[in-house]
């Protein structure tokens, strides 16, 4: 098809630089052809081969007495006890989230879903943490609202209930928004499914959708930059079909009980290649796949066509010798299409044959051994100053700066995204986004014990200082999950940055994985599973670095679990936690005075962590009756949240003079806002622990006021708090 | 006391009623796959679940209603066999003609998911029974087409013969004609209705009033 074009400019339309090439001829002894060109060429994209980060990755803690698996396999796989484990994975789907935002998010929910069920898992949460360009941006509220509905009408349909996430808008995301999706699943810990291809001589089982002519190079796309022309790539984007999900689940999880499987991948990114490329390489086996046996939707399909196509839906299982018809009767049951279509090798070498010619031949050790790995050059990032809270203005009228940061589009209710999102299905949901809680809450179905789960980064922090911010997306997501009463035991992570090719987008990755790393072993939260986004560019202006963390906790009693929405008149309100009032790259910094400079707050990790052992010590003993964490906004912010959850009155303590504003709007880390009816024996336990902690506040009334600065109805704040999102939504400007 | 859950692909409130059923009232649940043609005999209860049977494709409901098993829960209703549809399940026995009228998009045309609360209209019926002198209930709704649209005539003779079971007691989240979250035919055995007892059978859930709606039927 492309006669007039030698393979070597073709590999440069693949991604391939030229190197990349000359290292596939010298491997090869020869050209490859194009079938194989595109085999290689979506193995070493930056999405599937990591090549740009690979070797800052090595620096994330990654095991742990819980740990069965940790990176490397579709998802992590942590030990909750009882012979039970947790499955999961967080994976971003930007790219095409932006060129067609309803089938990008759906499909975005739908791979990670896969992900985490290809490994024996029910899927039990899912969690999304989004990233939109400025609400005055023409084409931001027309992404929100096809992503939103992408996100439901896939979750929704397969009956896994949205139970958390984030939502941030900022001009940095105008031209390459972010769509990341966590999925956590349940599964019995001697019933996990791994990759590997365990033998050669085992039959190649594709199950699923049929394969058609969508998405073909998507995992290229998602390793550019987008310029002028990006909406040409629509083609490049996958359909969903959440029903074809749900019974692609059942399938499968029927078919792991029969035995018959002996290694399973689901085929997303780069879809029949990087899952038999993947399968048989990590079980150093060889594979040969007949394509005339794979079930098409069109007509024609050419090998390359199908090899690189990413239609969704698809498994490939490789099964015990004799149990091929195991699945027979499982595939006729669900409806779903399957053959067998091919035979693991024991000559190391992928094997593609289409209309009874070999079209591809191939060693498959290069693929993963010579796949490139790049030192990249990277350039220290300019740190911002610490700004002195003295010399930042303090507001003029109070009551006005609260509802300011309090309608901002990053701290607003976002109840009009998520009353899309079918938080109650499977009925275990004990804590989502609707009830005021610092992490969505899942029960272990069947007996006492329960799964908090989150989605944490603060890309402003990031962007001033690559390595805090790094440290304090792992503290907050730690942070909220010990709010909720749970112990943090695992983290994914999900990197989005700009071009790894450029030194100060690079030194952004090192520094903010170095951050992420030193706070996950200062707290023992290895990661297990990750995600690595790049390019988020447009016409060379990156995205804000955005590490996005996800994070499991467990809770051994359900009933042990905290929220925020338990204030009770004659509750006297504890802040735990240093207050040095850090307005650096602060909430109250950008939407009071216009800034978005100084450094962020820094993270204490020796004292993050002893705080929030003694937070999680008051909720195990039940002396506290409700708990937040405080963050975006600081104290203030926190309160009005308890407030507006409890639908009761605060009032704080904070009187005029010149230090308030540092005090109500300082985002110091490490800190919570507990509730508690005996103050005295609080903070007595809080000095016995060497824990910072001060009496802030006490509950009653319908306003919520600091002495003579401001008093606020709750009517009002409700409003403000509210009233936003429904209404930038419901504009037609 | 044995109550029957029927599976349709695409159902997935499917273990929610069995789990629910089960733990309010002690009644066995069977899980029925939609292509048996028979059901177990001596059901005291038939439950159409949740969820998006054949994905909703057509019209939610439309081919669930054709599924062989309905046949047999036609036949069962019309024997007198209590059955509750729920969401999902609610659309289907409007499509199987079991109940009158029909579900459409919602008003504002999204998927809503909120808890609601209901005004008990009727507490005659044997779903409603044991919740004895209580007129209201909560539960959560999760749905894209719970929209209940009737015409005028029928409407009228819903409220008037006591058919209209529930209503939505202080917002209307859908555009519901008449508020209506809940209704039953003529004989008084089959209720379909948009929220979710199924979500609602333990307090940690929010509310255990569904548990109160099973044991009326199965108690």
């Amino acid at each position: 098809m492309t006669s007039s074009k030698s393979m070597a400019e073709l590999a440069r339309e693949y991604g391939l630089k030229a190197e990349e090439y000359g290292v596939i001829v010298q491997r090869l002894n020869r050209e490859p052809n194009e079938v194989e060109l595109g085999v290689f060429s979506v193995m070493w994209s930056e999405h599937c081969s990591y090549k740009s980060s690979r070797k800052h990755l090595a620096k994330f803690p990654t095991t742990g007495p819980r740990v069965i698996c940790g990176p490397g396999e579709n998802a992590g796989v942590v030990d909750i006890g009882d012979g039970q484990a947790c499955i999961f994975k967080m994976e971003s789907h930007n790219h095409p989230s932006y060129i067609e935002p309803y089938q990008g998010a759906a499909t975005g929910v739908g791979g990670i879903m896969r992900d985490v069920f290809t490994m024996g898992a029910r899927p039990i949460a899912l969690l999304n943490a989004l990233r939109f360009g400025d609400p005055s941006h023409p084409k931001t509220r027309r992404l929100v609202e096809g992503v939103v509905a992408g996100i439901g009408g896939y979750g929704n349909c397969v009956g896994v209930p949205t139970v958390g996430g984030e939502t941030n808008f900022h001009r940095g995301y105008d031209g390459n928004i972010l769509v990341n999706a966590m999925c956590v699943g349940l599964a019995d810990a001697d019933k996990i499914f791994y990759s590997a291809a365990p033998a050669a001589g085992l039959p190649v089982v594709y199950f699923g959708s049929k394969t058609g002519r969508d998405g073909i190079h998507g995992a290229t796309m998602a390793s550019a930059e987008f310029d002028e022309d990006s909406d040409e790539k629509r083609p490049t984007v996958q359909v969903g079909d959440p029903f074809a999900e749900k019974l692609l689940i059942e399938a499968t999880l029927e078919l792991m009980k029969t035995g018959a499987v002996a290694a399973i991948q689901d085929m997303g990114a780069a879809g029949l290649t990087s899952s038999s490329v993947e399968m048989a390489g990590k079980g150093s086996v060889g594979i040969e796949l007949d394509l005339d046996m794979v079930p098409q939707r069109e007509e024609g399909m050419t090998a390359y066509e199908m090899m690189l196509s990413e239609s969704q839906e698809r498994m490939l299982a490789i099964l015990k010798p004799g149990r091929e018809r195991d699945g027979h009767a499982i595939f006729e049951k669900w409806g779903l299409d399957a053959a067998v279509i091919g035979w693991t090798t024991d000559t190391g070498h992928i094997v593609l044959k289409h209309k009874g010619k070999t079209v591809c031949d191939i060693p498959l050790s290069p693929l993963s051994d010579d796949a490139p790995l790049y030192d990249r050059p990277w350039t220290e990032p300019v740190k911002h100053l610490r700004l002195d809270p003295g010399q930042i203005p303090a507001p003029v009228d109070w009551a006005d700066a609260v509802l300011k940061i309090l309608s901002c589009p990053d701290v607003a209710s976002k109840r009009w995204l998520w009353e899309q999102y079918d938080r109650h299905v499977m009925a275990d949901t004990l804590e989502d986004s609707a009830t005021g809680a610092d992490a969505g809450i899942v029960r272990v179905h069947g007996g006492r014990k329960a799964l908090a789960v989150t989605s944490d980064c603060t890309p402003r922090y990031v962007l001033n200082d690559p390595y805090e911010g790094g440290k304090q997306a792992v503290a907050e997501a730690w942070r909220n999950l010990t709010a909720v009463g749970s112990l943090p035991i695992a983290v994914t992570d999900n990197l989005n940055f700009g071009n790894p090719e450029r030194p100060e987008i690079m030194g952004q990755i090192v520094r903010a994985i170095d951050g992420m790393a030193e706070a996950c072993r200062a707290l023992d939260f290895p990661v297990v599973s990750g995600n690595v986004s790049l390019y988020n560019e447009t016409n060379g202006a990156a995205i804000p670095p955005t590490p996005t963390v996800g994070a499991v906790g467990l809770l051994a009693d359900y009933d042990d679990h905290m929220d925020f929405s338990n204030l009770r008149d004659g509750d006297v309100l504890v802040l735990i936690g240093e207050n040095h009032g850090e307005l650096g790259a602060s909430l109250y910094l950008r939407e009071l005075l216009g800034r978005e400079d100084g450094a962020p707050p820094p993270v204490d990790l020796a004292i993050e962590r002893r705080n929030g052992d003694f937070v999680r010590g008051l909720i195990g003993a039940k002396k506290i009756s409700a708990c937040h964490d405080l963050s975006d906004g600081g104290l203030a912010i926190a309160a009005a949240e308890m407030a507006l959850a409890s639908n009761i009155g605060v009032t704080l303590n904070a009187s005029s003079g010149g230090h308030s504003h540092p005090y109500l709007f300082g985002e110091d880390q490490g800190r919570y806002l507990v509730a508690t009816r005996k103050p005295a024996e609080l903070l007595a336990d809080a000095g016995a622990a060497h824990v910072h902690a001060m009496v802030v506040g006490e509950v009653g009334g319908e306003a919520f006021a600091s002495k003579e600065l401001f008093s606020i109805a709750l009517p009002a704040l409700r409003a403000a708090h509210e009233g936003w999102l429904p209404d930038y939504m419901s504009r037609k400007d | 006391m044995k109550a029957a859950v029927i599976v349709f692909p695409g159902s997935n409130c499917d273990r929610d009623c069995a789990v629910g059923v089960e733990r309010a009232t002690g009644a066995t649940v069977e899980m029925i796959w939609h292509a048996e043609p028979q059901l177990p005999k001596g059901l005291d209860l038939i439950v159409l679940p949740g969820g998006f049977s054949y994905g909703d494709y057509l019209r939610c409901g439309a081919m669930a209603a054709q599924s062989p098993v309905m046949k047999a829960v036609v036949a069962a209703a019309n024997d007198g066999v209590p059955t509750l549809g729920i969401c999902n399940g609610f659309q289907i026995l409007c499509e199987a003609r079991l109940l009158p009228g029909a579900l459409l998009r919602n008003e504002k045309l999204k998927y809503i998911c909120k808890p609601v609360d209901l005004e008990i209209v009727n507490g005659n019926t044997r779903f409603t029974a044991a919740f004895g002198e209580r007129r209201t209930a909560r539960m959560t709704i999760g749905n894209g087409e719970g929209n209940f649209f009737a015409g005028e005539d029928l409407l009228n003779r819903l409220e008037g013969e006591g058919q209209v079971v529930f209503r939505y007691a202080n917002e209307n989240p859908n555009g519901s004609a008449r508020n209506i979250a809940g209704i039953i035919n003529q004989q008084g055995n089959v209720l379909g209705m948009m929220p979710h007892p199924d979500r609602a059978f333990e307090a940690e859930l929010g509310s255990a009033d569904g548990a109160v709606l099973f044991r009326s039927v199965l108690g």
